[in-house]
């Protein structure tokens, strides 16, 4: 299949998806559905933010979480001091990509390995994670907002229309906020790789020597694909703020652990494989949890999403998606072969005898 | 004066502290290039063998000393032969799979043991210095730290074996082409790490108590510390415990804890940034 065809392929298979999420979900109306997709939403964004930076960027971000939860917290504490909450909206976006700017300059001007560079952005993250958990009490008041320590803001303000700042939307206008800010975000990556700077940065990930010898200023360009990535991360953040609250479960290992799994399951190097990776292991552990009787004591979120990394790691090096679709690809090379036999016959070696 | 001493003895206690909890992430990195993110949870396990076997009416001592080093130096071993052996030189992937090692670890801990704090109170009481008074197993803990970098020092410096591990270390290759193989040299440390990693766990258990997500509050500290170490195993490894564990109480003195772990971070952040190979990278270079 020529790449030309895949992907006008994957942009139909990603417009059936909006059709469903845009029309047919908020058509049924079932609101339940309607808050858990804002969820998923918000998470699929953080995932889609780590596809980009790790699978064409090649930064590993072991802490991608520190810009999801960080932009809920400014989010949260600007609607509620600000009491306009589409301000607060792009303030969130703003500092965590600011975050991101500060974290990378020193990773990458510093000119970490991998394996480093991993290990400071997790360690950013639980420090984060340490610090927002340790916030109870009436000192850690910023303006008129508590941070409220290991429980977060449960008032985190919801988004309201620009200029109205006392009507907050519904929960169907949240979700359909949320899809459209995650097909958005899903097309932003689709145009920054498209772009020179995307393909820079590409190059940079297959050999960072040669692009360097190229004349390509390597600690630049990650530094520009990890900003976006915060930024998007971000968003996924506020999107997250508006459907649950923010606390600082948003920063911790579990969440850390969870994004890494979802683009390893989904398929690194592709960006709808991380989205769809996210959407089956939530809906997975939605299902552990419901379990009931003998099964119930063994499904421990952390044991399965444990077994499923290393699992996946060991065995299934490229990921669903990609495993799907070479095996789609295989599948129609078949079924090629066998029509072109049934109108040209068999093919039959030469030398055989007749 | 009071005052004085009993600040010198916090800052050795957390240097201390510090120390043993990068030793075993210390030794498995420095000799095999590998970052094992399930070293919180080995740690985790090491203070939960502890408790558990001390409670079951062991002598705290022998739980400490013997048992947990040897029940997670079987874990270790375990996780060598199914995860890691299966990904030599692929760095990143035994990264992401000790992870799925350390979520798996942690869902097993909370399904044995629940999501609750356990502990046993330090031993030893404690000592009085003027109007203060600091934990004499904390003290001890310094002491124990200090025994087994000597130790260490001493296999790596004077024995047989320490001379095959420096030389599997420095060049892999050349190892091998000598008759010494890698595979056995590699599991040896990996196990090696884990059991010292139990050890450690089962030694600060007393002071922090147990709970199942212990092991992301220290995997952080060890990694930072083995990491601004660079790649001596023990020099790196003392340096930087002493240099960021001074900076972390400095801080928790002044400001709180937390804030003390953050000004940890901020400092290997920018020490990084002016050494990116770490202490050892630059200084000290030729010690162990």
């Amino acid at each position: 299949m020529t790449g030309s065809l895949r992907s006008a392929l994957g942009y139909v298979a990603v417009a059936a998806a909006a059709y469903y999420a845009l029309v047919v979900v908020p058509r049924d109306g079932d609101i339940a559905v309607m808050i858990n997709g804002s969820i998923y939403a918000g998470y699929a964004i953080l995932a889609l933010s780590l596809a980009l930076i790790w699978g064409f960027g090649g930064i590993l971000s072991f802490g991608q979480a520190s810009f999801f939860g960080l932009a809920g917290y400014v989010y949260a504490i600007a609607g509620i001091n600000l009491g306009d909450t589409a301000v607060a909206l792009f303030l969130a976006v703003a500092a965590s990509a600011a975050f991101a700017a500060i974290l990378g300059y020193f990773m990458f001007w510093g000119r970490l390995s991998d394996v480093y560079l991993g290990v400071i952005t997790l360690t950013v993250s639980l420090i984060l994670f340490r610090f927002f958990n340790q916030t109870a009490g009436e000192e850690w008041t910023i303006g008129a907002a508590p941070l409220g320590g290991f429980n977060g803001i449960p008032s985190t303000p919801i988004l309201t229309p620009i200029g109205h700042p006392d009507q907050p939307l519904s929960p169907e206008n949240i979700y359909i906020l949320s899809v459209m800010a995650l097909a958005f975000c899903y097309l932003l990556c689709r145009f920054v790789i498209a772009t020179r700077f995307g393909r820079a940065v590409v190059a940079i990930r297959e050999n960072p020597v040669r692009a360097e010898l190229l004349g390509y200023d390597t600690r630049l360009y990650k530094l520009g694909v990890f900003v976006i990535g915060g930024a998007i991360a971000g968003l996924g953040g506020v999107v997250f703020a508006n459907s649950v609250f923010v606390s600082p479960t948003m920063f911790n290992l579990q969440t850390n652990g969870q994004v890494i799994i979802w683009v390893i399951v989904g398929g690194l190097g592709t960006l709808a494989g991380p989205v769809l990776g996210c959407f089956a292991m939530l809906a997975l552990s939605t299902w552990l949890g419901s379990l009931n009787g003998v099964a119930s004591g063994w499904t421990d979120p952390n044991l399965v999403m444990g077994a499923v990394l290393t699992v996946c790691v060991v065995t299934l090096r490229q990921g669903l998606l990609p495993t799907v679709v070479a095996a789609g690809e295989r599948l129609i090379a078949t079924l090629l072969r066998r029509i072109r036999i049934q109108k040209f016959g068999q093919p039959h070696a030469v030398d055989e005898p007749l | 004066m009071d005052y004085a001493l009993i600040v010198l003895l916090q800052v050795i206690a957390t240097v201390a502290n510090l120390a043993m909890i990068s030793a075993g992430l210390a030794v498995i990195f420095g000799m095999m290039r590998i970052i094992n993110m399930a070293h919180g949870e080995f740690l985790m396990v090491g203070g939960y063998t502890a408790l558990v076997s001390h409670q079951a009416g062991l002598n705290l001592w022998v739980a400490i000393f013997l048992v947990a080093p040897i029940v997670v130096g079987l874990i270790g071993a375990v996780v060598e032969r199914l995860v890691i052996r299966r990904l030599y030189g692929r760095m990143i992937d035994t990264m992401l799979a000790t992870w799925g090692v350390s979520l798996a670890l942690v869902g097993l801990i909370t399904i044995a043991f629940g999501n609750t704090v356990a502990g046993i109170s330090p031993p030893l009481g404690s000592v009085e210095i003027g109007a203060y008074a600091i934990g004499c197993y904390e003290l001890f803990v310094g002491g124990v730290t200090a025994i087994l970098f000597l130790a260490g020092w001493l296999v790596l410096a004077r024995t047989q074996l320490g001379l095959i591990a420096r030389a599997a270390m420095q060049n892999r290759e050349m190892a091998a082409a000598l008759g010494v193989d890698p595979a056995k040299v590699y599991a040896t440390t990996f196990v090696l790490g884990a059991a010292i990693s139990g050890l450690a766990g089962a030694l600060i258990a007393p002071i922090t108590g147990v709970v199942p997500s212990i092991g992301a509050t220290y995997i952080a500290k060890a990694f930072i510390t083995v990491i601004s170490g660079g790649t001596s195993i023990l020099a790196g490894t003392l340096s930087a415990a002493g240099l960021l564990g001074a900076v972390n109480s400095m801080f928790s003195f002044l400001m709180t804890p937390v804030l003390g772990e953050v000004a940890l971070l901020a400092c290997a952040v920018v020490l990084l940034r002016l050494l990116p190979q770490g202490i050892t990278g630059r200084y000290f270079r030729r010690a162990l």
